[in-house]
């Protein structure tokens, strides 16, 4: 059995609803003495109802799983689902109701920026401050510091004062102490939301060494899919308190994308979709049907076709639809033109083939965009909708895509053409 | 299979008695990290600097011996009313910034603490530690005020005792991060009692020897029906003791000087277990 570096067993969290939180002895002692005469509570607001005993509100509910040592796991879900609640209870900021947390080794959190850097002290006197409080000793902050200095980017301004930094300073300084710390377990909470990209990706390579070479555990909390797909090499996905999914990162990046490609449908129905505001809707996209399927999965290469359906208010104005393909992670792939729709007023339909050679196997979602432009550039947009989810599988086709990497996109480009050989 | 081996484990269930002492023996390097902080944010653009400790207990004394000694009357018998403020004035301090600011510990640190795990008893430890630093500055500044007084003979008699001044000491400051954690355990649920605080320890050095003399005043002097009730509260003793090491004004009552050690030990074992009960807890309440 491998060596696990955290163990959470059972682990509830339970926070009372309203009863806390501002409280004061005064405000209890009324609450209190309402309730008792049987009249309404002078400390709720209007149209609040009284919060029964019973009212609890479980942000973390019978949680278990493990961590072997030297993982780097992502721990992904929407707001809400307990990721922060759970890092805390790692870090041992605050206790849990039921159950335990097994840990082996010192932990290292960053669950924000600058923690316990004080605006009055130089850069210099914060790196020895959050180290100590980050658990290292002076010596070993002292053997590290030109390291840290030279990390973090901010050598020049390491004499002023921390309230002078820029917050961009400031979460690379941190980082350089966090990601330097002698520690075993690195947790860290959305911090790289704030440096400019060649830091993230500076950070994201760090923190790949400190897992690979250093033999590091790192928890990764982010709603940024690049990096959480770039840095863990599995994934937590959390919803409402309990682990709905363990396993490898693009499957959990999927479940987290409510991603419901394997759901077999082939009728995508987006007449009740929510729409952008900037769409006006003169013309709007009732649904999307994929014809020559039963299963909107396809191989390498297979071209499918679908029917749009549309009803329009006029038919005077120019109509134009296009498609834009993306990625499971929610990025776009690219853009589909499908030209001008002949249209009436009311319903009308439109069928198309749709071409996959140019995407490589994975999972893809299509926002089908209905729109006008002009000759000066100007866009109308009448609809947008997400209408059609689909998967590409591997064919005897795709054998050159079989060592296909995920930092190489996802989609494949037109062969250069051999000109002189 | 090898057994595997945790180095913490966080209890969902946690004993009464559970004080995170092992942890704080590792923490040297961070409660001087602390005292440095508080040190040096405190007098950040700051002209004077830490003259400001010079200059807070010279005017109180000032004020002190013209209103309490000079025009009420309540002045010290035989020694100069000056020193004799002074150096109430700078042991109560001590004792008084040992409260109010380990009171705030939660609510003040709550960002921090927030965040990250340490023993938190290192936080009231390092406000403790550095209100000494102010104390000494202001101490030195006595000690020139006394030698000034021994020399023109205005009455001062230093004596053996200021042996025991280190007692006095860490006697006071124990008492004071007793109370301000007891405070501050109790604040990070209610904030009324922030408000206590302030006005309560004002109060509190009236009921103490601070602003004027015990033993020149009949109601209070040994003997007296008030005197017992009074030496209860466990400040007196120690500031007591205190002046009559270095002024020779006054007497040492040594059942109450032990008494108000009792007391001491008391409240600071109290206080250090609230406060760890509620430092488990606090980020949910405060």
């Amino acid at each position: 059995m491998e060596e696990l570096a955290i163990k959470v067993e059972n682990v509830s969290k339970e926070y009372r609803l309203g009863a806390i939180g501002g409280a004061t002895l005064k405000g209890e002692i009324q609450s209190k003495i309402a309730k008792l005469r049987k009249k309404e509570d002078p400390n709720l607001k209007i149209g609040e109802k009284a919060h029964g005993k019973n009212e609890r509100f479980l942000a973390i509910d019978d949680m278990s799983f493990d961590v072997k040592k030297g993982e780097a796991i992502g721990i992904i879900g929407h707001n809400g689902a307990g990721k922060s609640t759970i890092l805390k209870l790692i870090c041992r900021v605050t206790t849990p109701t039921k159950g335990n947390i097994y840990l082996n080794g010192r932990i290292t959190s960053m669950l924000e920026v600058g923690t316990g850097f004080h605006p009055e002290l130089t850069g210099r006197e914060n790196v020895y401050l959050n180290g100590a409080i980050l658990g290292m000793s002076k010596a070993e902050i002292d053997e590290k510091f030109d390291e840290i200095v030279e990390f973090s980017e901010v050598a020049q301004f390491i004499d002023t004062p921390i309230k002078r930094y820029s917050s961009g300073m400031k979460v690379k300084l941190a980082f350089a102490v966090a990601s330097h710390l002698d520690s075993e377990i690195m947790i860290m909470d959305e911090v790289l939301a704030v440096g400019d990209v060649n830091f993230q990706n500076k950070c994201i390579e760090r923190m790949k060494k400190v897992a690979t070479e250093e033999g590091r555990t790192i928890l990764y909390v982010s709603h940024n899919m690049a990096t959480v797909k770039s840095l863990c090499n599995r994934c937590i996905v959390l919803s409402k308190g309990k682990v709905i999914f363990e396993g490898a990162t693009e499957e959990a990046i999927a479940i987290y994308m409510k991603n419901e490609a394997l759901d077999d449908t082939t009728f995508f129905d987006t007449s009740k979709a929510e729409r952008h505001r900037k769409c006006n809707l003169r013309h709007l996209l009732q649904s999307l049907e994929i014809l020559n399927k039963d299963r909107p999965q396809f191989e390498y290469g297979e071209k499918f076709t679908f029917r749009t359906k549309w009803i329009s208010d006029n038919n005077d104005e120019v109509l134009k639809m296009k498609l834009i393909v993306n990625s499971i992670d929610a990025s776009p792939v690219g853009v589909v033109f499908c030209g001008e729709l002949n249209h009436e007023k009311g319903e009308n339909i439109a069928e198309f083939t749709f071409d996959t050679s140019y995407l490589v196997p994975g999972k893809y979602t299509v926002d089908v965009i209905l729109y006008d432009n002009d000759e000066a550039g100007n866009v109308m947009f009448y609809d947008r909708a997400t209408a059609l989810r689909f998967s590409i599988e591997h064919s005897d086709e795709s054998v050159k895509l079989k060592h296909w990497f995920k930092d190489w996109g996802n989609a494949v480009l037109p062969c250069v053409e051999k000109i002189r050989d | 299979m090898a057994e595997q081996k945790w180095t913490t484990v966080v209890k969902s269930e946690n004993k009464i008695l559970d004080v995170d002492i092992k942890g704080l023996k590792n923490c040297k390097d961070l409660i001087f990290l602390f005292v440095r902080r508080s040190f040096v944010a405190k007098y950040k653009q700051t002209v004077l600097g830490p003259a400001w400790a010079i200059i807070q207990p010279f005017f109180t004394t000032v004020v002190y011996s013209v209103f309490f000694g000079n025009i009420a009357g309540l002045g010290a018998s035989g020694v100069p009313n000056f020193i004799f403020y002074l150096s109430g004035t700078i042991i109560w301090t001590l004792f008084a910034s040992c409260l109010t600011e380990t009171s705030h510990t939660f609510t003040g640190n709550a960002g921090i603490l927030g965040k990250v795990y340490f023993p938190r008893l290192v936080m009231p430890i390092s406000t403790a530690i550095s209100q000494f630093i102010g104390f000494f500055i202001q101490f030195a500044f006595m000690l020139c005020f006394l030698v000034f007084y021994c020399v023109t003979g205005a009455g001062v008699k230093p004596n053996l005792f200021i042996a025991l001044t280190p007692l006095v000491l860490i006697q006071l400051a124990l008492l004071g991060m007793g109370f301000g954690m007891i405070v501050s355990a109790l604040t990070t649920k209610y904030r009324d009692l922030t408000m206590i605080v302030g006005f309560g320890v004002t109060l509190w050095s009236y009921c103490s020897p601070v602003a004027y003399d015990m033993f020149s005043r009949s109601q209070l002097m040994p003997g007296s029906a008030l005197y017992s009730i009074y030496m209860l509260n466990p400040v007196t003793p120690a500031i007591n003791l205190f002046r009559y090491a270095f002024l020779g004004s006054g007497e040492v009552d040594w059942l109450f000087y032990t008494i108000s050690w009792v007391t001491t030990i008391a409240v600071a074992v109290v206080g250090a277990l609230m406060f760890s009960k509620s430092e488990k807890t606090f980020m949910d309440t405060v």
